[in-house]
């Protein structure tokens, strides 16, 4: 049997695939949260609720109105977006003038009463969402067999990423929310409604919070607490990425599931700490992320 | 139709303590290009800015086209058919050239169309595709104008636009201007160069000190030219 390090190749190709599931989360959170501060400039803390709300929605889309996945898959998202529009409106378009803290810390607010709110509702002991029929059972694919569901993980978020890319980079929709987060006065003065662009932007950076909580809901216990470990990893790959780049939100945000999945082989002590190594290597090297400008 | 498109009474603009305007009154009609002249600081600037709604805040009274925009956000006042090119441009670094172009929606009908804005400005058409902070700056400065000549717009708030360039642009920015006004376009220009604003202009105002001390007509420029001369020198 090939190995590599004395590990067999079999196992080392193993965690990579698990290891790109976990980044395929990674990266649609981070791309969110790098729409969201690109355009905002906005630390959104509540990233990790709004995911929790997410899969919240389709579990209990499910039990309420017995939607199934397909459709929790697009109504999840909806239903969050229309929320972080009402909180854009509502609370946070009041902070943009205020120094970047301000965001923060309303933003971790925002996301201690969802989670106290799902908390209050329905406990912490959390809940499963079923596997959806079309996607059980695994594929043999050699050197592992791959959850048909974890490998639809990995391709809906890549499909998402590189629809959100394409959209800002070489649409007119997305030359508007570029101009918007250059000189967004101007942007105004041309008869572009700006205020009504950021509160659309925090509904879409809601709603791929939420889509990667449908997503995640099949394969991890529900509870109103499940985004606020990850999200703390999220900020990690948005800082490597650098703060605000699509591309580099989604770039790191894979990379760095494989290279987490990669660490689980060779040296499994380090796994839960290398995204903050990298993190800190990064800052130190290049202060404004791989894919950051300055 | 009336024949008055912009009248401003009585602009107070402030950026937060400091108070800039101090009571500007002025009226522009339907097909004029009226120029406001000034030393720096005078608030020509900030008189175009006030009537975008660009300003910290603002009071008076400034109608457009019979609408009182004093009170509407940026956006509306656009929207009520006011084109505005800042004196810094407002080039996009993130946008190409045609970004840039078809940046700005529509507010009006009867714009130019694409074409149209080629023609009249080849150079664009052949760096479209480049990053528009990487024009020349009479490139830029021709970009922002065609950007807002799209629009629909039929009153533009144009501002220093032949600061820093070769004499020969700016005698291309000078046709520019004057086919502009042949198609019946109203400008409001606010120009430092003498040599590119006097023959372009119906009327003139002078602004001091925030607010405009003079008005006269381009037939009263003769006999006025040496203490305008005097009272603009830096």
């Amino acid at each position: 049997m090939t190995t590599v390090f004395g590990v067999p190749l079999a196992v080392i190709l193993g965690q990579l695939m698990l290891g790109l599931v976990n980044g395929a989360f990674y990266a649609l959170l981070s791309l969110g949260l790098a729409v969201i501060f690109g355009l905002m400039g906005v630390v959104n803390f509540a990233h990790g609720a709004l995911y929790a709300l997410g899969a919240f929605a389709a579990l209990l889309g499910m039990k309420w109105l017995g939607l199934n996945y397909w459709v929790a898959l697009l109504a999840a998202p909806a239903a969050v977006a229309v929320l972080g529009l009402a909180a854009e409106r509502a609370l946070l378009r009041h902070v943009y003038k205020l120094p970047p803290l301000y965001g923060l810390l309303l933003t971790f607010g925002l996301a201690l009463v969802i989670e106290g709110t799902l908390f209050q509702l329905f406990g912490s002991s959390g809940d499963s969402y079923p596997v959806p029929e079309a996607l059980r059972g695994a594929w043999n694919l050699g050197f592992m067999i791959l959850p048909i569901y974890r490998g639809w993980v990995i391709l809906a978020s890549i499909v998402v990423c590189t629809g959100v890319w394409f959209v800002i980079e070489r649409t007119r929709l997305g030359a508007t929310l570029r101009a918007a987060r250059e000189n967004g006065a101007l942007l105004q003065s041309f008869g572009v409604n700006v205020p009504l662009l950021f509160a659309a932007t925090y509904g879409g950076g809601a709603a791929l919070a939420a889509l990667a909580g449908v997503l995640a809901a099949p394969v991890i216990l529900v509870t109103p607490h499940m985004g606020s470990s990850l999200v703390i990893v999220v900020f990690a790959v948005v800082v490597i990425g650098g703060m605000g780049s699509i591309l580099g939100a989604i770039v790191s945000g894979l990379g760095l599931g494989l290279i987490e999945g990669f660490t689980k082989v060779v040296y499994p002590e380090a796994s839960n700490v290398i995204v903050f190594v990298i993190m800190a290597v990064v800052l130190i090297l290049r202060p404004a992320g791989l894919f950051g400008k300055e | 139709m009336s024949v008055e498109l912009l009248r401003i009474t009585d602009l107070h603009a402030f950026y937060g303590e400091s108070h800039i305007l101090h009571g500007v009154d002025l009226r522009v009609d339907r097909g004029e290009v009226v120029i406001l002249l000034g030393r720096n600081g005078a608030g020509r600037t900030t008189t175009l800015k006030a009537i975008m709604g660009l300003v910290g805040s603002r009071s008076g009274s400034i109608m457009i086209n019979g609408v009182e925009a004093s009170d509407l956000p940026p956006h509306k006042i656009a929207r009520l058919g006011v084109g505005y090119c800042p004196e810094e441009r407002g080039i996009y670094s993130s946008l190409t050239t045609e970004e840039n172009l078809m940046l700005p929606p529509l507010v009006g009908s009867g714009g130019m169309s694409l074409e149209e804005i080629y023609g009249m400005f080849p150079n664009l058409a052949e760096r479209r595709a480049t990053q528009g902070t990487r024009l020349s700056g009479g490139e830029q400065q021709m970009l922002a104008l065609a950007r807002i000549l799209r629009t629909g717009a039929k009153l533009l708030l144009l501002d220093e636009i032949s600061e820093g360039l070769a004499p020969v642009i700016v005698q291309a920015l000078s046709r520019t201007i004057q086919t502009l006004r042949q198609k019946g376009y109203t400008i409001l220009l606010v120009e430092q160069n003498f040599r590119f604003a006097l023959p372009l202009a119906d009327r003139f105002y002078v602004m001091e000190h925030g607010q405009v001390v003079e008005g006269f007509s381009a037939s009263e420029l003769p006999a006025k030219m040496s203490a305008l001369q005097a009272q603009l020198a830096v």
